[in-house]
């Protein structure tokens, strides 16, 4: 297992090299520079070129590549432009914000759509089934931020249960139930799609192994029906279950980056979203390396989880 | 897909409004101002920010050596309590008012004052590295600045520069702390210290700036205990928050939202006219617009009464030409704007034999003062296709935008969106509309507009500091540039905000700072 790891962690490094060269070259090829978007209206040539030399902008692009690596081997990720602010400060406390809203819907949608569909399997075409299967539906067709949206209206605005943006109240707040206060509304928006997603496989995954011999056989030693779905089907249908959701792990982050535009949650994509709008070079690039490192960093623990459910996949 | 649920959020924001029956319940704590601003904040260093975002916090923090007297744009004393200015323009002397400590308890002298213009102007300066300091040529034409004695501070200039008062009075003149600056060297723009009428206290990334009230405040303290200014990028979303009662103060409301507002007794809609102008470029080197009845032809064909009131709903005014009325001493009353007169417009394109030409128009997808650029620029796409003119509109982001727009619009278009906010009424005509202003030259004058008179009467006013005389030469290129049409003229914007029943003595201020020292909160 650790050698399948290993292997897994090598193969890694090329991806994320590859990436941050993408990221590097996007950033460079994109009209407009962080010089012209400090500047705005005043942006004269003159003004450009200036700024742009205070902030090393006026370096060949290998050799300000190259400086920005070598600099990120030794931990330091620069500092915004934009911000005037060290990148990794920015990148990790924003990132802590977006796990925590990622994670969230994470364990939403893993319980209620693992939930779900297992119900919605073992009475398969009963009234259950059907009526998850048409929420479920409603659930993957309806736009997340649409729903955010009605959310806040319905929540916040009409009923003023709970806040409509933000992450903490400015005054007072800053605890764990204010946090949690904040945490419903985009968390579970952000689960919405996923949530049906995670019941529709699990769904397929468990009436597939409900059919196999191993299950008749479970039955006519007369085990409880109960036993036979969560200690012998569900835990075989995991090992199709857990990639599912190292997907939809992937899926809310990415998802996340419009939920913190609707909330204001104060996440990377937010964060990301605004950085490129404003051509915060070492911004975006040190925001995208963190996001698509922990990104890899999820699917391998996936891969791993569900290798040791299935040691046949360790080949 | 954020397109499509901008599209459905005033419907929805606007249903909203019909259903609440219950009035709004004040959820901030009294006394304590809760802003929604409309980003978070770069920087709180007032020489590194240019975002007025930023400023208006910086102007809560800081003082500058003069100001602008509340609701007009005229210059009265702050830290300066009076100053001379030497007969050739070139020398101001400013005293400087006594017993002002900053926050940090260091006091306020002419070193201070010495320290912060060396800083962003001199690029050997010991702090030269806090920076960059991208609006420190404002100050460009300072040669030196030196200490005469504790309270007395001299500035000699390159040359005569009349602007200068109004460039100190801006936020790239407020005053910051030299030993605060010595302390945190390049995060000092997260650790803000002025002399002004409220202390900052924390700064939360993302989620509020904290500064709370300065007893010691000179020109007497503040009667709010604390201010906190929440960033929430989304308009309608600001919105939200304002009808669920997360803030107190909701600035730039999307103008679907102000007619909501206004008629809502729990809510206060507050209004002023700003020195903004939004006009298009022509491009007069190259194409139909280098003859100048094409250039009135297209002033006459756009409908900007309906602009103003249907597109942007009343959120702005008809303009008349480069200076707005927000200077009003330097506005000519006598300049009218441009009627609606399709049919003046078709004769006019006859008679300069332009029926039917194609033309590309530049447009921007968003950006600083830009107001609501893509329905205002397919707008006037109609109302020229209405007089028999093609245009092609051409769509960007705003950086982009800008890095196609001010190298010059020779190759690339016709017409092309802008908008400005200034501080003096010489700064826009004089960075676009001279014949050295050409974006060869470095200026901005991207559809190079050429008037040796209005070139004359510009490089005038520059060296004029008597506010009359200046005003009257401003004057004369107001009439000038309206007759030559080098741009459409359109809008001139005013700024608008929401304040909740509580709030009292709420003031915009033309500079499109948010003074908050007299503002009260129940």
């Amino acid at each position: 297992m650790t050698a399948y790891i290993g292997k897994r962690l090598l193969a890694a490094i090329p991806v994320i090299l590859g990436l941050s060269v993408i990221v590097f070259l996007v950033m460079k090829l994109i009209p407009g520079d962080p010089a012209q978007a400090l500047l705005g209206s005043y942006a004269t040539p003159d003004n450009v070129a200036r700024i742009n030399r205070a902030l090393g902008l006026d370096r060949s692009w290998p050799e300000q590549y190259v400086i920005w690596i070598g600099n990120l081997l030794q931990g330091d990720f620069g500092r915004s432009y934009i911000l005037n602010r060290p990148v990794l400060d920015e990148v990790l406390e924003r990132f802590g914000a977006t796990l925590i809203l990622a994670g969230a819907s994470l364990v939403i949608c893993s319980v209620l759509g693992i939930l779900a569909g297992i119900v919605s399997a073992v009475r398969q075409f009963g009234w259950t089934d059907r009526i998850v299967t048409f929420f479920v539906l409603i659930g993957i067709s309806m736009p997340a931020f649409f729903l955010g949206l009605v959310f806040i209206l319905f929540f916040a605005v009409q009923w003023r249960l709970l806040p409509a943006s933000g992450m903490y109240a400015v005054y007072g707040g800053g605890d764990l139930p204010d946090l949690l206060r904040h945490l419903i509304l985009p968390a579970s928006t952000l689960a919405i799609v996923a949530t049906g997603v995670v019941a529709r496989l699990t769904r397929a995954a468990m009436l597939e192994v409900l059919r196999q011999d191993f299950i008749r056989t479970a039955r006519a030693k007369g085990l409880s029906e109960n036993k036979v779905i969560y200690r012998h089907a569900f835990r075989a249908a995991l090992v199709s279950i857990i990639p599912v959701l190292g997907i939809q792990a992937g899926f809310v982050l990415g998802g996340a980056v419009y939920i913190e535009t609707v909330f204001q949650w104060p996440g990377l994509g937010q964060m990301l979203v605004k950085a490129v709008s404003t051509r915060d070079m070492l911004l975006v690039q040190g925001g995208v390396l963190v996001a698509a490192t922990v990104y890899v960093l999820v699917n391998l623990l996936a891969d791993v989880a569900q290798a040791m459910l299935d040691p046949r996949l360790k080949a | 897909m954020i397109r499509t649920w901008k599209g459905l959020a005033p419907v929805l924001l606007a249903a909203t409004a019909f259903a609440l029956v219950s009035p709004a319940m004040a959820q901030t704590p009294p006394n304590i101002l809760v802003v929604g601003q409309i980003a978070e904040p770069a920087s709180l260093d007032p020489h590194v920010s240019t975002a007025a975002n930023d400023f208006r916090i910086a102007v809560n923090i800081y003082d500058g050596l003069v100001r602008n007297t509340p609701g007009t744009l005229e210059i009265e004393p702050a830290l300066a309590t009076d100053w001379t200015i030497s007969e050739d323009g070139l020398e101001y002397v400013f005293n400087l008012r006594e017993g002002v400590t900053f926050h940090d308890g260091t006091p306020f002298n002419a070193e201070a004052v010495k320290f912060n213009f060396d800083r962003m102007l001199k690029e050997d300066h010991p702090f030269a590295s806090t920076g960059p300091f991208p609006l420190a040529f404002f100050f460009s034409s300072v040669k030196d600045v030196e200490v005469v004695d504790d309270l007395t501070v001299k500035f000699t200039l390159n040359e005569a520069f009349a602007p200068f008062m109004s460039n100190l009075a801006s936020p790239t003149g407020l005053i910051v702390s030299p030993a605060a600056v010595e302390q945190y060297g390049a995060d000092y723009g997260r650790h803000p210290v002025g002399t002004g009428p409220f202390k900052f206290e924390e700064w939360q990334s993302n989620t509020s700036v904290v500064a709370s009230r300065n007893d010691a405040y000179w020109d007497g303290a503040p009667s709010l205990e604390a201010v906190i200014f929440r960033p929430i990028t989304d308009a309608n979303t600001r919105v939200a928050e304002m009808l669920s009662g997360g803030i107190d103060v909701l600035l730039e409301t999307p103008p679907d939202n102000v007619a909501q507002f206004a008629s809502d007794a729990n809510y206060q809609v507050v209004e002023a006219v700003g020195p903004h102008v939004w006009y298009v470029m022509l491009n007069a080197k190259d194409g139909p617009f280098a003859d100048k009845r094409v250039r009135q032809a297209v002033n006459y064909a756009v409908n900007k009464e309906s602009l103003v009131n249907d597109v942007l709903q009343g959120t702005a005014d008809v303009s008349a030409g480069p200076i707005p009325p927000a200077f009003n001493w330097a506005y000519n009353e006598d300049v009218a704007p441009y009627p609606y007169d399709p049919e003046k417009a078709k004769a006019l394109l006859a008679e300069a034999g332009a029926e039917g030409a194609k033309l590309t128009f530049l447009v921007t997808e968003g950006g600083s003062g830009m107001l609501d650029p893509v329905p205002m620029g397919t707008a006037i796409q109609a109302d020229l296709a209405a007089v028999g003119l093609d245009v092609e509109i051409k769509t960007y982001e705003w950086n982009t935008f800008l890095s196609e727009v001010n190298p010059g619009l020779e190759g690339k278009g016709d017409m092309a969106e802008m908008a400005w906010m200034t501080s003096d009424p010489d700064t826009l005509p004089f960075l676009t509309l001279r014949t050295a202003a050409f974006p060869a030259e470095g200026g901005f004058n991207s559809s190079y507009y050429s008037n040796p008179e209005v070139d004359d009467l510009l490089d005038k006013a520059r060296l004029s500091t008597d506010p009359a005389e200046r005003g009257e030469l401003y004057k004369q290129v107001q009439a000038i540039t309206h007759e030559d049409a080098p741009w459409l003229f359109v809008a001139n914007w005013k700024q608008n905000a929401v304040v909740t029943s509580a709030v009292g003595d709420f003031e915009l201020q033309p500079d499109f700072s948010l003074v908050l020292r007299d503002v009260t909160k129940q």
